[in-house]
């Protein structure tokens, strides 16, 4: 027994938590418990991965095969996304769809079906898995693909860990030039300005913006849009062209200790989103940098989790389609910098076409995405609650993977119900939404 | 290209070994007597991780009968050998049962004794290698609680030690490792050891790695564990007779 908690280090629960290499004993132990769920590295915010009894993937932890000739890797589920990037980049290949942490393993991303800045281009990553084998409840490995096990294959991508424990994954790369990305900048005064960016730009494979929360009035939702595009090798300077394929073992800064509850009050997150509005002062700035700044800024400081203080935080991530999504999106921005209590990050970014294989429990459909952190308060319960409502009317939902908190007839009213899963794998977020 | 022999590879401190080797690009040959799924994962996960070239092989210590035509199976001949296989055995059993007390015996110290001898005679007309055993602090003195292990590792440290003063001649080198607790699915089912006294397995292969290329005799890890060595080694007969260690 110890405390386990997720990126948001809330909720903190005490659970038995155990990680094995070998399969039969993987099976041993899932025919001997009741109730138990799989846990990859932790990055999902909320109760997603967490139980009493919880099998962590993290010894499932080896390559299987790579083949260079057809871009294809396989590895054992709690192979790291890092570990993946620093195996295949020297040889030319990148994720075909990557979070914006490179701290999870390859089966938290398909249960979380995950999506990155190209899912408007390029889906989420349920287009790429190939095949996977899954250990179900009776211990018993099945091999899962489009075509063996179809149905199990489509329910367990996005399907939150409640069909199984995934025990290795077969993926289809990306072919890269370089390991850098040839970035554009643009700022945008407000949300509207900056929707219209997005339907401009809309060819670009990568897109996010960053949108300062706090603004209101005309500077609603003002904003700086990241577009990308994986840069050839003509388009390296000098010194990056030395090692166009480099994989820059960046250092990591450590947060060493929960910060005090007080630091980050309102004050402190105007200073953070004004620095961020305001460090590029030209309208457009277009640059080549490496992969690492590019998708995951945030790695370079370790636990960065932990500047909200013991009490945690929660990641309120929403998607509303397109129709009325402006209005819906305006409602919301506003509501938020009404409120007072502001939000450290918040990216926008959109969906393509939804993705033709992936469970019931899956997130992306076709519109904006909204992904705000919130310093956990009873305020804060109150203010979610209320844009819960905002979501709903818009025909929207949330993203299970970060969530913490919502009710269960939230959940119903969102997602289709058309969803089973045998008894012995649940979450206590299943459990909270009666999935 | 150097490569690295592991015998008793799919022990924990022999995989951390593999990591740290394959790391600096030695090619690896695994042997292990149970060549199963997970073996044949770990080789191909070091191979991809690495860019090294990784086999299996099959390997048991207490098969001595077998462990020259093995040797000579080897295609490519290691330059550096580690040997990490050990069995540490019911204590207890032992006492009125010399199957086990045998068993460990032949395990720790007699597979030694005959794998290393055929690998040293080979290195000796080469002139070249290098050998590195693990032993362990329970070979320095024998104690009341684990003399059959204890023993059999005293054993061993003594054959190393004459293996290299013999080989020392020949270009050939030989370390021992003594290490103290490690955390390891070998004392998995005792009770825990001390945290600042107890090693992990990557810490028992930094040392391991760092006496290859430093070419160091003996080496304890953690290296606190000689001074340990050092007391318990000088408790007079008489006193250390009356202690429960
Ligand atoms: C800084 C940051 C940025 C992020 N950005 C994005 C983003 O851009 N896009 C996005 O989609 N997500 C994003 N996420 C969320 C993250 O990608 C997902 O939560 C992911 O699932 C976490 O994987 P994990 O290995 O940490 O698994 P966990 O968090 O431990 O588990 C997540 C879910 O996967 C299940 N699971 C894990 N391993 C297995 C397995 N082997 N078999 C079956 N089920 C399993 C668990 O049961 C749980 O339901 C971000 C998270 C952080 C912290
Ligand atoms: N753990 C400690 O506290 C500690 C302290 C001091 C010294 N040591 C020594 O460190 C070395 C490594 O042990 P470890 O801690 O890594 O424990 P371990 O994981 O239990 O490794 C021991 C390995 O030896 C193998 N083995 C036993 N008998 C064998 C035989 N007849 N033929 C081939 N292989 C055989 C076992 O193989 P199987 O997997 O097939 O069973 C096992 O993998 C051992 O020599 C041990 O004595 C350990």
């Amino acid at each position: 027994m110890g405390k386990v908690f997720n990126w948001g280090v809330f909720p903190r629960i005490d659970a038995n938590q155990i990680a094995f290499s070998h399969y039969a004993k993987i099976a041993e132990f899932v025919k001997e418990n009741l109730v138990i769920i799989p846990r990859g590295n932790g990055r999902c915010y909320g109760d997603s991965s967490l139980q009493k009894t919880i099998f962590s993937t993290l010894e499932l932890n080896k390559f299987l095969s790579f083949d260079t000739e057809n871009g294809m890797i396989s590895c054992e589920a709690g192979v790291l996304l890092r570990d993946i990037l620093e195996v295949i980049v020297p040889k030319g290949f990148f994720l075909p769809v990557t979070p914006g942490t490179k701290f999870i393993t390859i089966g938290g991303a398909v249960a979380s079906n995950i999506h990155g800045k190209n899912h408007h281009s390029e889906g989420s990553i349920s287009r790429y898995i190939e095949s996977f084998n899954l250990l179900n409840e009776t211990g018993t490995i099945i091999h899962c693909s489009k075509n063996s096990n179809p149905a199990l294959f489509t329910e367990t991508i996005g399907g939150m860990g409640l069909t199984g424990v995934i025990i290795s994954v077969n993926l289809k790369l990306k072919k890269i030039e370089t390991s850098y990305i040839k970035q554009k900048a643009i700022k945008a005064k407000n949300i509207y300005e900056m929707l219209e960016y997005f339907d401009k730009f809309c060819d670009y494979t990568y897109s996010v913006a960053w949108i300062d929360c706090l603004s209101k009035g005309n500077s609603l939702g003002r904003s700086i849009l990241m577009l990308g595009e994986h840069a050839t090798n003509k388009e390296l300077n000098e010194k990056q062209s030395h090692q166009p394929l480099a994989v820059h073992s960046n250092k990591q800064i450590n947060v060493p200790f929960m910060f005090p509850n007080f630091v980050l009050n309102e004050l402190s997150i105007k200073a953070f989103n004004f620095l961020y509005y305001h460090k590029q002062m030209q309208h457009e700035v277009d640059n080549v940098i490496h992969y690492n700044p590019y998708f995951y800024p945030l790695d370079a400081i370790n636990n960065w989790n932990r500047i909200y203080g013991a009490n945690g935080f929660t990641q309120y991530q929403f998607a509303i389609p397109f129709e009325n999504g402006k209005e819906g999106l305006v409602k919301i921005l506003t509501k938020i910098a009404n409120s007072g209590c502001g939000s450290f990050l918040a990216v926008l970014k959109t969906f393509g076409e939804n993705d033709a294989v992936a469970s019931p429990l899956s997130f992306p459909i076709k519109g904006y995405t909204l992904a705000l952190d919130f310093k956990i308060s009873k305020k804060v319960f109150k203010l979610l609650d209320e844009l819960d409502e905002i979501v709903l009317a818009y025909s929207g939902r949330l993203y299970l993977t970060k969530d913490a908190r919502m009710n269960s007839d939230t959940f119903h009213k969102s997602y289709t119900t058309a969803f089973s899963h045998p008894a012995k794998f649940q979450s206590l977020q299943s459990m909270r939404l009666k999935i | 290209m150097s490569t690295l022999l592991i015998l008793g590879s799919s022990s924990d401190v022999g995989i951390a070994c593999a990591h740290r080797f394959a790391k600096e690009g030695f090619d690896l040959i695994l042997a292990t007597r149970n060549g199963d799924e997970y073996q044949r994962n770990l080789a191909a996960d070091l191979s991809i991780r690495y860019n090294v070239h990784v086999v299996s092989v099959q390997f048991d210590a207490l098969a001595t009968s077998s462990h020259k035509s093995f040797y000579e199976s080897l295609g490519v001949k290691p330059n550096v050998v580690l040997s990490v296989f050990g069995y540490l055995g019911n204590h207890e059993q032992a006492l009125s049962d010399f199957t086990q007390a045998n068993l460990i015996i032949a395990s720790n110290f007699v597979g030694n004794v005959s794998i290393l001898g055929i690998i040293a005679n080979d290195m000796e007309s080469k002139r070249e290698g290098t050998i590195i055993c693990v032993s362990s602090v329970a070979g320095e003195r024998g104690r009341k609680s684990n003399y059959i292990y204890g023993s059999s590792k005293a054993g061993l440290t003594a054959f190393l030690s004459g293996l290299r003063a013999r080989l020392a001649a020949s270009n050939v080198h030989v370390a021992t490792i003594i290490p103290g607790f490690i955390k390891t699915k070998m004392v998995e089912l005792l009770p825990e050891t001390p945290k600042p006294i107890t090693a992990s397995a990557a810490q028992v292969a930094d040392a391991i790695w760092l006496a290859n290329k430093a070419k160091k005799d003996v080496v304890y890890v953690l290296p606190i564990w000689r001074l340990i060595m050092f007391i318990i080694r000088n408790i007079p007969e008489r006193i250390f007779k009356k202690t429960n260690l």
